[in-house]
């Protein structure tokens, strides 16, 4: 089967430095990818350059279309839903004014996805009128993602989810997207410095460092490799 | 007492115009952190087209209708066409660039219409309300004020481009990522900020007599109502507006003669902002480093 | 990684700079002259020819030629005010016009009044305008961005006001009018071009002041607090005392250059001052450079020339004329024409030099 998402060569280019050094990555449809590295591998970059956010060079190929002369908002009526670093909630608008947001590119009323967000968060479901500014960081996670499935996505990008949370909301977090994956046949590519939790997860996985692609395999390899394992599992 | 009174119903009629004027200043900085200086030329210029069509025979409010279309049309091919060029350049080219703006609707004005002062019609008839207190002009003006302003309120609460726009504004990032047209979004912003000024121009060309000139006065205090309302709150510039209309009168009626009025109301405008550096109603811009 | 740290000959740090890959091709911030290669005798040799030029002018020009230069290398010396205040330091004035009426009142009261020689007015109209700024100043230390914009537009609104109100000592809506001094006696110069001579040596000697203030700690200082303030302080900078310093010393110049445009044009009143002579200075400084020097001469050049060529373009709307080559400039320069060439010709210059072979 055709992977969903294929980058072929891709360069990206901050300003006039070139980040990336003309990557390869594929998302098998229905699978979960990982994107491994250290600070400033360029994995967040990888995540950028498909959504058209940098400056890129090289084949993009999801799904049959083109993502390489594309702006963002083309992207992201293709069914690619972004879920930047940082989470990237509009914070002086309510919870569902966020969720609606998310529909934005649906036609008809949102009214049905919402609830089905509500029901896989429940959270949300309680602060819905709370401004998305005031909620604790788990939340704006939960927020964030449930944002991005609003679409419907085919492809869901999720950059470093388990960022400054606590662990137990991370595993639950992860938990939660594994079962969406599995529920609603999203494909996933994932961004994450938590390399143990994320290969428990993830099918395949490529190790990323300072702009090119080291190491790539299925997520069992990666996790049993022992260079890997010495330098990002630490045992 | 009486005149007390009257100097504020007064004040709160032109802060009325001053409000709307600031109100479009501060959607166009929401959306893109410029203070838009051709804010008023643009009024303006609206106002002489509604002045030529009401002398081509057209009923007021069908004059009044259709220059908020040609505006708001004007706007957007503004920003589109003016603004976009100067979008990612460094914010002081975008200022000149509004300030050449300025000079080009002026002096267009001029040149279309010629300098010399003509009469506006007003819809409202100017009749005097309980006891010479407020005119029923005053209470058109205000009125009318009001109308735009919850209609816009509820563009912005209600509905579905209403929120984009203030998603575009907050954060155009993930704007993007949530397939909204940021670019469209801020044409439509202009746009609306132009449809205002036009409404705020074509009320207040019956009292200051239509001329390229007329709005050059009234801008300062828009501005200026905007920041003591604090430049980016919507509910702000309106507040803002009002109170520098009521400012304005009090200090002209009361404190010094028409010269230094404006200086006066400013200063006294500036030493309430020493209180609150970023407006009554105006969010502090926090910096996280 | 594992680079070592760059060292140069003598063991020195070299400039990181040098060891950027790329360097050549990265388009530097607009704070030139800071990386213009200071030991090159191009420098010298440029700047000589220029103000040799500068002093033949004038007697291959009519008169009225002369004048207008004379107004271009003044208002050169007003946005050299502004360049230090809102280029380098990132402090916007909508208020300049405002701090150059009260240079140029200052020196017309004291001609006309006191009978003050007419250079002896740039240093109490200097000062005035320095005490003035720091005045400004300190409120302004609370203000950012559009708020300060209002508090200097006050100023700029409420000078040609006060300036009709006091009128007793201004003369009021009329003005005064001054004497238009005399030139020194055995020079063999009329009075246009003595005065040219006199506005240009004060042009020198502002430019090499700005030079000396903004290339050194001080610019560097204000350079900081105006790209990130936070780090600014945290670095120990003074930052009330230097912004406070920069609102001086940018209507200082201002000042000054307002007490020059008294003394030549032979005439002040409220009119001239108004707000849009704060506006022009702002677009004079944008279309210059924001934060060089040298922009401010093209500065001068386009408040005084542009407005006279469009009344040639169109006698109809020659405003509009000027409006659209405003557009045009920011369209093409956005960050002005010292602003955007200036990198430009460093990069050419060095990319010569290292093909010639001579050492960075």
């Amino acid at each position: 089967m055709t992977p969903i998402l294929q980058l072929r060569a891709v360069k990206a280019f901050y300003g006039q430095s070139e980040v990336l050094h003309g990557i390869d990555i594929a998302v098998e449809r229905g699978g979960m990818t990982v994107l491994l590295g250290a600070n400033g591998a360029g994995k967040t970059t990888a995540l950028r350059a498909i959504c058209g956010t940098v400056r890129r060079e090289g084949e993009i190929i999801f799904s049959e279309h083109r993502l390489n002369g594309r702006s963002t908002e083309q992207i992201a009526r293709l069914g690619i839903a972004h879920v930047p670093e940082g989470r990237g909630t509009f914070v002086g608008l309510t919870v569902e004014e966020n969720l609606r947001l998310g529909a934005y590119t649906c036609t008809g009323t949102p009214h049905e996805n919402m609830q089905r967000m509500y029901a896989y968060f429940p959270i949300l479901a309680e602060r819905r009128r709370q401004q998305a500014g005031a909620l604790s960081g788990g939340e704006q996670q939960m927020l964030a993602i449930a944002r991005a499935l609003m679409m419907s996505p085919q492809l869901l990008l999720l950059d470093e989810p388990s960022f400054g949370l606590a662990p137990l909301v991370v595993e639950s977090i992860f938990a939660l997207v594994e079962r969406i994956r599995r529920e609603h046949r999203v494909s996933v590519l994932l961004v994450e410095q938590n390399a143990s939790l994320a290969l428990e997860f993830a099918d395949r996985a490529y190790l990323i460092e300072t702009g090119y692609v080291v190491s790539s395999g299925s997520a069992k390899a990666l996790a049993d490799d022992p260079q890997i394992r010495r330098s990002y599992l630490g045992y | 007492m009486h005149q007390l009174l009257q100097q504020i119903f007064s004040g709160l009629a032109a802060g009325a115009i001053y409000a709307s004027l600031a109100l479009a200043l501060v959607m166009i900085y929401r959306a893109t952190n410029l203070v838009n200086f051709a804010q008023g030329e643009m009024a303006m210029f609206s106002t002489y087209i509604a002045w030529t069509l009401v002398n081509a025979g057209l009923p007021f409010w069908g004059a009044f209708l259709i220059t908020l279309a040609v505006s708001f049309l004007g706007g957007m091919a503004i920003e589109r066409i003016v603004i976009r060029p100067v979008e990612n350049a460094p914010i002081l080219a975008a200022v000149v660039v509004t300030i050449g703006l300025l000079l080009i609707f002026n002096s267009l004005a001029g040149w279309i219409y010629s300098y010399t002062l003509q009469e506006f019609p007003s819809p409202f008839p100017d009749r005097p309300l309980f006891g010479a207190l407020m005119t029923t002009r005053d209470i058109g003006v205000i009125a009318v004020t009001l109308v735009v302003l919850a209609v816009l309120f509820c563009f912005f609460r209600f509905t579905t481009t209403g929120l984009a726009m203030r998603a575009a504004a907050q954060n155009p990032e993930s704007a993007r990522l949530c397939g909204i047209h940021v670019g469209r979004m801020l044409a439509i912003g202009w746009g609306l900020a132009a449809a205002i000024g036009a409404v705020a121009g074509i009320m207040v060309a019956p009292a200051l007599f239509l001329d390229p000139n007329m709005m050059s006065g009234v801008l300062l205090y828009a501005f200026t109502g905007a920041l003591l309302g604090g430049i980016t709150s919507p509910v702000g510039a309106v507040i803002g507006g009002l109170i520098v209309g009521v400012t304005e009168n009090l200090v002209g009626t009361y404190l010094i003669a028409s010269q230094l009025k404006f200086t006066v109301a400013l200063i006294l405008i500036i030493l309430v902002l020493l209180f609150r550096p970023n407006g009554l109603f105006g969010t502090a811009i926090v910096r996280r480093v | 990684m594992s680079e070592s740290l760059p060292v140069g000959a003598a063991g020195k740090l070299a400039p990181i700079r040098a060891s950027v890959p790329n360097a050549a091709k990265v388009r530097w911030p607009c704070n030139w002259p800071w990386n213009w290669p200071w030991n090159w005798p191009w420098r010298w040799l440029a700047g000589a020819a220029l103000i040799a030029l500068a002093v033949v002018l004038p007697f291959a020009l009519s008169n009225y030629h002369v004048f207008t230069l004379t107004q271009v290398m003044i208002y050169a010396i007003a946005v050299l005010g502004l360049n230090i205040l809102t280029g380098y330091n990132g402090q916007i004035s909508l208020g300049h016009g405002g701090f150059f009426a009260a240079g140029a009142y200052t020196a017309a009261i004291l001609m006309h009044r006191y009978g003050v020689p007419y250079w002896a007015t740039l240093p109490p109209a200097g000062l005035i305008c320095f005490v003035l700024g720091v005045l400004f100043g300190l409120p302004a230390l609370r203000f950012e961005g559009p708020y300060l914009a209002l508090v200097t537009l006050a100023m700029a609104v409420a000078m040609p006001q006060l300036l009709k109100y006091f009128d007793t000592w201004t003369g009021g809506q009329q003005g005064i009018v001054l004497v238009k001094p005399l030139p020194p006696p055995g020079l063999g110069l009329d009075r246009d071009r003595w005065l040219y001579f006199f506005v240009l040596a004060v042009l020198l000697l502002a430019m090499r002041l700005a030079a000396n203030l903004l290339n050194g700690r001080t610019g560097r200082a204000l350079v900081a607090i105006r790209d990130h303030p936070i780090a600014a302080v945290a670095m120990g900078i003074n930052t009330p005392r230097y912004k406070t310093l920069a609102f001086g010393a940018s209507t200082l110049f201002t000042g000054v250059a307002g007490a020059l445009a008294a003394i030549v044009v032979g005439f002040v009143a409220p009119e001239s001052f108004s707000l849009f002579l704060s506006l022009s200075f702002l677009v004079g400084s944008a279309v210059g450079g924001i934060a060089t020097i040298g922009g401010a001469i093209v500065g001068g050049f386009f408040i005084e020339s542009v407005p006279n060529l469009a009344n040639d373009v169109s006698d109809a709307a020659p405003w509009a004329i000027y409006g659209l080559a405003m557009l045009l400039f920011m369209y093409l320069m956005p960050r002005g024409l010292v602003g955007t060439l200036g990198p430009w010709f460093v990069h050419a210059m060095r990319k010569f030099r290292s093909a010639r072979g001579a050492p960075k």
